[in-house]
C-alpha cells in the first residue's frame, strides 16, 4: 500500500493519461447531470412548489394540467371524501408577455391559485402578481406592468418568487379571477365558468397517506384522476423521457470511465509483471499487490473528481443563462461515489492477472 | 534437501528437472552451485527458497519442513526466513536504496526505528552509506547488486539464495561482490547457495556442487 502511494507521488507522469481522461469524464458527467437537473427543475418547479401532496385532474385530460377541467360540483364531492383536509383550485395559461422596454416577448406561465404554497405567498388582489425570478433575465422589474397574450391583458409585478417555472416558462402567480380574466380575453376556446378550475390540490388529514387519499378520491368521485405529486411531475410532458434519456447517457459514460481505468491498469500490470514477480518472491502476497492497485485507482479517481469538479464549477459560470445547468450537491456526491466505485471495479479486472503471476518467474532467465 | 524430484509437464511430455537431489547446507556454509544452462540449477534454487514445490522428496530449512506448505504458508516463509538476490538486482525503480531495504521489513510487518536503523547499518556495511537516498537509476551495476544483497539480509534470514549475482558485472566488480557476500554470510551464520556459471567465482564458496541433467555431483 505504501509502495502504491510512493509510486503515485514519485511517478505522477505515469498516471497522467488515466487521470486526465478520468478528469474529462468527470466534467462530462457533472455537466450532463447538471443539465438533467436543470431541465427537470425548470420543467417541474410549479408542481414541486405545491405544499399539497395530491393533485386531481379530470379523467378525460389524460393527466394534463392544461387540458383538465373540474367544476364546482365535482369539487364539492371531493371535499366530502373522508380524509380530505382541504382543497384548493389551481390553473395555468401559457402566454407571451410584453415587458416594458423590451422588444422580445417573454414566455410566461400565469397561474391562478387559491392558497399559499411552499414557494408562493397567498394570492394578491386581482390584477397583481408575483413573478418568478428567472423573468429578471427577460428584463422584468418590480412594479412593471406586463401585457399578457394577444389581448394585452395587464398585470402588475408586486414581488419575486423563486423556483416556480413551468415547462421552462417563468411563473406569474395571480388570484383565480386574474387568471380567469386572462383566459377569457386571450383563450376564448378555453373559458372556464366561475368556480371551475383545471386542477385541485388536495391536502389529506394528518396520518392519511397521499396514496390512500388519491385512491379514496378515485373511488368516490367519478370522472377524475387523483395523482400524488411525484406522479404528477412524471406526467408532465417530456419529463420522464428526458430523465430516462439522460440517465442512459450518464450510465454509458460511467461504463466508458470503467473501461478507461480497466485498460490503464491492465497495461500497468502487464508492465509490472517482472517487478510483481520479484515482490512476490520476497514475500508480498497477491492481496497486498492488488490492494496497492486498488488504492492507486481510488486515489486517481478521487483526484480526477476534485480537479474535474473545480473545472466544472469554473465552466458553469461561463454557460449562458438560457442553458438550464444546475450544479446540485446531491449530483456531485452521486458522481463522486460513482466514479470511485467505477475505478475500483475497473482496476479489479487486473486482480486475476496479479494472482496468476508466478513468484518463481523472478529466478532464472534474464 | 532429501531425495527431491521435480517433474514438469505430464504424460508423454514429462521433463525431469531435478532427479533425486539430496544436499545439505550447513548453518554458516556457502555453497556454489554450478552447471550448464538447463541443468536444474534454477529449479533447485526455487525449491530451496519455497518458490516451487517439489514433486517428490522433502525440504527442510532450519526447523521448517516446507514440503507440505500451501501457497500462503510459502509466501510467509519466504518473507520471514529466506533472502533472495536475483540476477538483475531487480530493485523497485522509484524507491531509494534505503527504501528498497525497508520494503522487505515492511512486508514482514517489521516497521519503525529498529528496521530503519538496521537498513542504515546494512547499507553502511555494504559501503553504500553515501548512496542511501539514491534511486536505482542513479546507482551503478555493482551498487545495485549490493543494495539487493542488503534487501536479502534485511530480515535476518536463515537461508540466502543468490541467482547469478555477478552475471551482469565485470570480473573485478564480481569478485568484490562475491567477497562481500562471503563476509556477510559468514558473519551472520546464515546458510547460502550461490548459483553461478562463472568458475572464477566458485573459490569464494566453502564448497562447489555441480549439477548436470538434474543430478547433483559433489
Amino acid at each position: 500500500m505504501k509502495l502504491a502511494w510512493k509510486e503515485l507521488i514519485r511517478r505522477p507522469s505515469r498516471f497522467l493519461t488515466a487521470g486526465g481522461a478520468l478528469t474529462l469524464i468527470v466534467i462530462l458527467l457533472l455537466l450532463l447531470g447538471g443539465l438533467l437537473d436543470g431541465l427537470y427543475l425548470s420543467a417541474t418547479a410549479a408542481i414541486r412548489a405545491q405544499s399539497a401532496n395530491v393533485i386531481v385532474y379530470s379523467a378525460d385530460s389524460r393527466d394534463s394540467l392544461i387540458r383538465s377541467k373540474i367544476d364546482s360540483e365535482t369539487r364539492a364531492r371531493i371535499e366530502a371524501v373522508d380524509g380530505v383536509e382541504s382543497v384548493a383550485g389551481f390553473g395555468v395559461v401559457l402566454l407571451g408577455a410584453q415587458v416594458p422596454g423590451q422588444s422580445e416577448l417573454a414566455d410566461v406561465a400565469l397561474f391562478g391559485y387559491e392558497a399559499a404554497n411552499a414557494k408562493v405567498p397567498a394570492p394578491l388582489p386581482t390584477g397583481r402578481v408575483y413573478a418568478d425570478r428567472t423573468l429578471e433575465d427577460e428584463g422584468v422589474k418590480l412594479g412593471d406592468t406586463l401585457l399578457l397574450g394577444p389581448a394585452g391583458t395587464p398585470v402588475t409585478v408586486e414581488g419575486w418568487v423563486e423556483d416556480t417555472s413551468f415547462l421552462f416558462q417563468g411563473g406569474l402567480w395571480g388570484n383565480a379571477d386574474t387568471w380567469r380574466g386572462v383566459l377569457e380575453a386571450n383563450r376564448p376556446d378555453q373559458v372556464l365558468a366561475p368556480g371551475t378550475f383545471q386542477a385541485l390540490l388536495v391536502t389529506p388529514h394528518l396520518g392519511v397517506s397521499d396514496q390512500e387519499i388519491a385512491d379514496a378520491i378515485d373511488a368516490a368521485v367519478p370522472g377524475v384522476n387523483a395523482l400524488t405529486k411525484q406522479e404528477a411531475i412524471l406526467a408532465l410532458p417530456g419529463v420522464s423521457q428526458q430523465s430516462s434519456t439522460f440517465a442512459s447517457i450518464i450510465g454509458v459514460t460511467f461504463v466508458v470511465a470503467g473501461l478507461v481505468i480497466a485498460l490503464f491498469f491492465a497495461l500497468v500490470t502487464l508492465e509490472r509483471v517482472g517487478l510483481f514477480g520479484v515482490l512476490k518472491a520476497i514475500g508480498a502476497s497477491s492481496r497486498t499487490l492488488a490492494a496497492g492497485l486498488a488504492v492507486q485507482a481510488l486515489l486517481i479517481a478521487a483526484g480526477a473528481f476534485a480537479l474535474g469538479g473545480a473545472l466544472t464549477f469554473a465552466l458553469a459560470r461561463a454557460i449562458p443563462p438560457e442553458v438550464p445547468v444546475q450544479l446540485l450537491p446531491k449530483r456531485a456526491v452521486f458522481t463522486a461515489v460513482g466514479i470511485v466505485a467505477t475505478a475500483l471495479i475497473g482496476s479489479a479486472i487486473s486482480f486475476r492477472r496479479i494472482v496468476r503471476i508466478d513468484p518463481a518467474s523472478a529466478v532464472g532467465g534474464s | 534437501m532429501q531425495d527431491v524430484r521435480k517433474v514438469y509437464g505430464s504424460g508423454g511430455t514429462e521433463v525431469v528437472a531435478l532427479d533425486h537431489a539430496t544436499i545439505t547446507v550447513g548453518d554458516d556454509e556457502m555453497v556454489a552451485l554450478v552447471g550448464p544452462s538447463g541443468s536444474g540449477k534454477t529449479t533447485l534454487l526455487s525449491i530451496a527458497g519455497g518458490l516451487l514445490s517439489p514433486t517428490e522428496g522433502e525440504v527442510h530449512v532450519g526447523p521448517h519442513q516446507i514440503t507440505e506448505y500451501d501457497r500462503k504458508e510459502l509466501t510467509r516463509f519466504r518473507r520471514e526466513f529466506v533472502g533472495f538476490v536475483f540476477q538483475g538486482a531487480n530493485l523497485v525503480p522509484f524507491l531509494t536504496a534505503k527504501e528498497n531495504l525497508l520494503i522487505a521489513a515492511d512486508l514482514a510487518g517489521r516497521k519503525g526505528k529498529t528496521a530503519d536503523k538496521r537498513a542504515e547499518t546494512l547499507l553502511d556495511e555494504l559501503g553504500l552509506a553515501q548512496r542511501m537516498g539514491n534511486t536505482p537509476s542513479a546507482l551503478s551495476g555493482g551498487e545495485k547488486q549490493r543494495v539487493a544483497i542488503g534487501r536479502a539480509l534485511m530480515n535476518e534470514p536463515e537461508l540466502v539464495l543468490f541467482d547469478e549475482p555477478t552475471s551482469a558485472l565485470d570480473t573485478k566488480l564480481g569478485e568484490q561482490v562475491m567477497d562481500l557476500i562471503r563476509k556477510e554470510v559468514k558473519g551472520r551464520g546464515t546458510a547460502a547457495i550461490v548459483v553461478t556459471h562463472d568458475s572464477r567465482m566458485t573459490h569464494f564458496a566453502d564448497r562447489t556442487v555441480e549439477i548436470t541433467d538434474g543430478r547433483l555431483v559433489a
